[in-house]
């Protein structure tokens, strides 16, 4: 399709700019000029943005169709403006083998929505035992390889599966919770979990992990990205390890910049996430952090949830929120809150993101691939879990009065999403 | 602010969830209505017509049988049909959720449901999903709260000592794993006692537990002097020999209540316990079976405290 988007008020985070202009599209990619444009879109008014990658977009494919469907969730992604999304592989089975690789990555394709980019298990089954066929799998379209959130308690493991992934130049996405630290807590160890009665996570589950996995990447000098950072003394190590020029980079979910543990009120389920909601005092360190750069991007950490599994008393309700639909809004608020201007507030979800991701989309430039987000920022947007097309309608931010709405996302080229 | 969820539209006590949030006069409404219950109890013909037609269903996801007896004891008093269900080894067994339970004893039609659940925050969820005219009763979930414990413990405190302004109240044992103590706590604050203490080992207190506003001690006998009122908490012995404790002779040497230690407390002083008790671990027997005990007054109080907020309830 060639595509002629007019009037628009061009945005390209990777380079900072921020001006009206005209773009063009033909072959699914950028270009210079055009001479017949085959569709023409009037985008006056509005924001014209490289399409948003989102780092953690769990759907819920293979094993938990109940949950949610790939077409569901890749619904949900383009009409969030999502473009591109890694997902973690804690589905059932984990995804630990070439021959899932290759069947998320055709079912993906075969919808034409976002790109898919699987992360592959690091241990076979995520059992933290045995180390997968890493080469096998990458050859097969992983570009990393993680435990979700399945704990990997044995260091033993973690330091031959870094050994073994920094002799082919893998990264290893890694949450940084101590195990044994962890183990049965539901909520940030504070008042809030003392006052409910509820068995905690200590702050220092992460900060610990952290410092284990920081010392192993000195010895090892393997790639790691750190997800879902959720405490204020892991901001710190990681503007440390950065200021040390390890190869480290982090992440943090729209939960955790926003909310925190008093958000809990009588028992929300909806609150009920992986890792904890933690203090207002670590809740501004990850936000501060996010726009000074110890924490490089942010991210959905997009996990629908079925409606049974969170009508259940709080600590026996699945951890989990659906997120693709409101990771522009969440990050425009972010943005705004800490005063910065929007290329630099897009950054976090499209440029970052890439360069973590290794993905050549998020920029505005002739010959990146047309992957496009073309939105209203100013336009308000109530959170209405019914209205949403993720599968998962449970979020925290139900309810919420939020500004930025998706009005047309391109992928590739092709118009895939249009309101 | 969320709007609390167990207080109505005008502020009146809708279901009884926890002790956290109710206006001291709502507490104070329930000591006193208690107050006339408790003449009740002590009359040859123990019942009073006011629940009478009314089904209260004793809702146990976890096994009790004191806390279950006497809310039992309670609502006979109060002439309702009492349905006992011990969910435990029923319905939750065949994979029910807990939601559709409560809704299939709904369309039986039930006034009140008297829950006890090991998953704290269990009764708001269930509160939630109830009909208007329903109210629900915490009869202890997880380590959240126990409304009616520390409602009976205010009873009895009030009961000995009539004024909470110039009081000393210590807590002594696993405030970590106590519903009891957190709701004693809040009703104490509320009622506006001027020093709580809680004494135990650092394992055994939850993080942040000054929030509260409780003064934490770890020296027990610096924590007895002086007190007006002594709580004991039962120690459960699964506690032992793991990573919280050593064993439950080092407890009892530590933390354990004897005639010797008590001796550091007013000479007036009460000593409380929820029951059930361990002798020998959190007490001993000269003690609890000992003149400062008002361990079975306790017991007493309970059914009239649990009639005043049945009543109460059913009447809102």
């Amino acid at each position: 399709m060639r595509l002629h988007i007019k009037n628009g008020r061009l945005v390209d985070p990777a380079t900072g700019k921020d001006g009206p202009g005209d773009l063009y599209v033909d072959e699914g990619k950028i270009v210079e000029r055009l001479k017949s444009p085959e569709r023409t879109i009037d985008a006056k008014g509005l924001v014209v943005s490289p399409g948003f990658i989102d780092l953690s977009a769990r759907l819920r494919e293979p094993g938990y169709e109940y949950k949610a469907t790939l077409e569901s969730e890749m619904d949900a992604a383009v009409a969030g403006g999502v473009t591109s999304l890694a997902c973690p592989p804690d589905t059932d089975p984990p995804l630990d083998e070439p021959g899932l690789i290759d069947m998320l990555r055709r079912g993906a394709l075969s919808l034409e929505r976002a790109r898919v980019y699987p992360i592959g298990a690091l241990t076979m089954k995520l059992e933290g035992k045995a180390l997968t066929e890493m080469a096998e799998l990458a050859e097969a379209g992983c570009m990393a390889f993680s435990q979700a959130n399945v704990p990997l308690a044995d260091t033993q493991v973690l330091w031959r599966a870094l050994q073994y992934a920094a002799t082919f130049g893998f990264p290893v996405w890694l949450r940084a919770e101590d195990a044994w630290l962890a183990r049965g807590g539901v909520a940030h160890d504070g008042e809030v979990a003392t006052r409910l009665g509820l068995p905690g996570i200590p702050g220092f589950a992460e900060t610990v992990a952290l410092s284990t996995i920081l010392e192993l990447v000195r010895a090892t000098g393997a790639r790691v990205h750190v997800c879902r950072l959720s405490t204020a003394g892991a901001v710190e190590l990681m503007r440390r390890a950065k200021a040390e020029r390890l190869p480290v980079s982090c992440d943090v979910g729209i939960h955790h910049v926003h909310l925190c543990d008093m958000d809990l009120g009588y028992f929300d389920a909806n609150c009920r996430l992986e890792p904890p909601l933690r203090s207002q005092r670590d809740r501004d360190a990850l936000s501060r952090g996010l726009a000074e750069g110890a924490v490089d991007c942010l991210c959905s950490d997009h996990t629908p949830v079925d409606e049974d599994g969170k009508h259940l008393p709080f600590a026996e309700a699945e951890p989990g929120a659906t997120g693709l639909e409101l990771l522009l809004p969440l990050a425009l608020k972010w943005g705004q809150a800490r005063e910065l201007p929007l290329a630099a507030t897009l950054a976090r979800i499209t440029s970052e993101p890439a360069r973590i991701l290794g993905a050549a989309s998020a920029r505005l430039a002739p010959g990146a691939p047309a992957d496009l987000a073309i939105f209203d920022p100013a336009a308000s947007l109530r959170v209405t879990p019914e209205a949403l097309k993720s599968q998962g309608k449970n979020t925290p931010f139900a309810g919420y009065e939020l500004a930025g709405r998706v009005r047309a996302t391109i992928v590739g080229g092709n118009v895939v999403y249009e309101a | 602010m969320q709007h609390s969820p167990q207080l109505n539209a005008n502020g009146e006590l809708q279901h009884l969830l926890s002790i956290e949030g109710l206006p001291r006069e709502v507490v104070l409404q329930i000591l006193d209505t208690a107050e006339s219950f408790a003449g009740v109890t002590e009359r040859e013909v123990k019942k009073v017509p006011l629940l009478r037609g009314k089904s209260v269903f004793n809702l146990f996801f976890e096994p009790s049988t004191r806390t279950r007896t006497t809310f039992e004891i309670a609502a006979k008093r109060l002439s309702a049909d009492v349905i006992n269900l011990n969910i435990a080894v029923s319905s939750q067994s065949k994979g029910e959720s807990l939601l559709d339970t409560v809704a299939n004893l709904s369309a039986m039609q039930a006034d009140i449901f008297i829950v006890r659940h090991a998953s704290s925050g269990a009764p708001f969820l269930i509160a939630r999903h109830v009909k208007p005219h329903e109210h629900v009763i915490n009869a202890g979930d997880g380590r959240h709260a126990h409304p009616t414990q520390g409602l009976l413990d205010l009873f009895t405190i009030r009961h000995y000592k009539k004024d909470f302004t110039r009081l000393t109240v210590a807590v002594i044992g696993d405030v970590l794993h106590s519903r009891v103590a957190r709701s004693l706590i809040h009703g104490l604050t509320t009622l506006g006692a001027p020093e709580v203490r809680v004494i135990a080992p650092q394992t055994l207190l939850p993080s942040g537990v000054e929030a509260l506003g409780v003064r934490v001690f770890h020296d027990m006998r610096a924590g007895l002097k002086d007190c007006d009122v002594v709580v004991m908490l039962r120690l459960q012995n699964e506690r032992m020999g793991g990573a919280l404790l050593p064993s439950a002779q080092e407890y009892f040497k530590s933390y354990g209540l004897s005639a010797e230690k008590l001796r550091l407390a007013r000479p007036d002083a009460i000593v409380m316990h929820p029951g059930p008790m361990n002798r020998g671990v959190e007490i001993d027997s000269t003690v609890a079976d000992g003149p400062h005990s008002v361990i079975l007054p306790q017991v007493t109080f309970g059914i009239a405290v649990r009639m005043a907020v049945m009543s109460i309830v059913a009447g809102n």
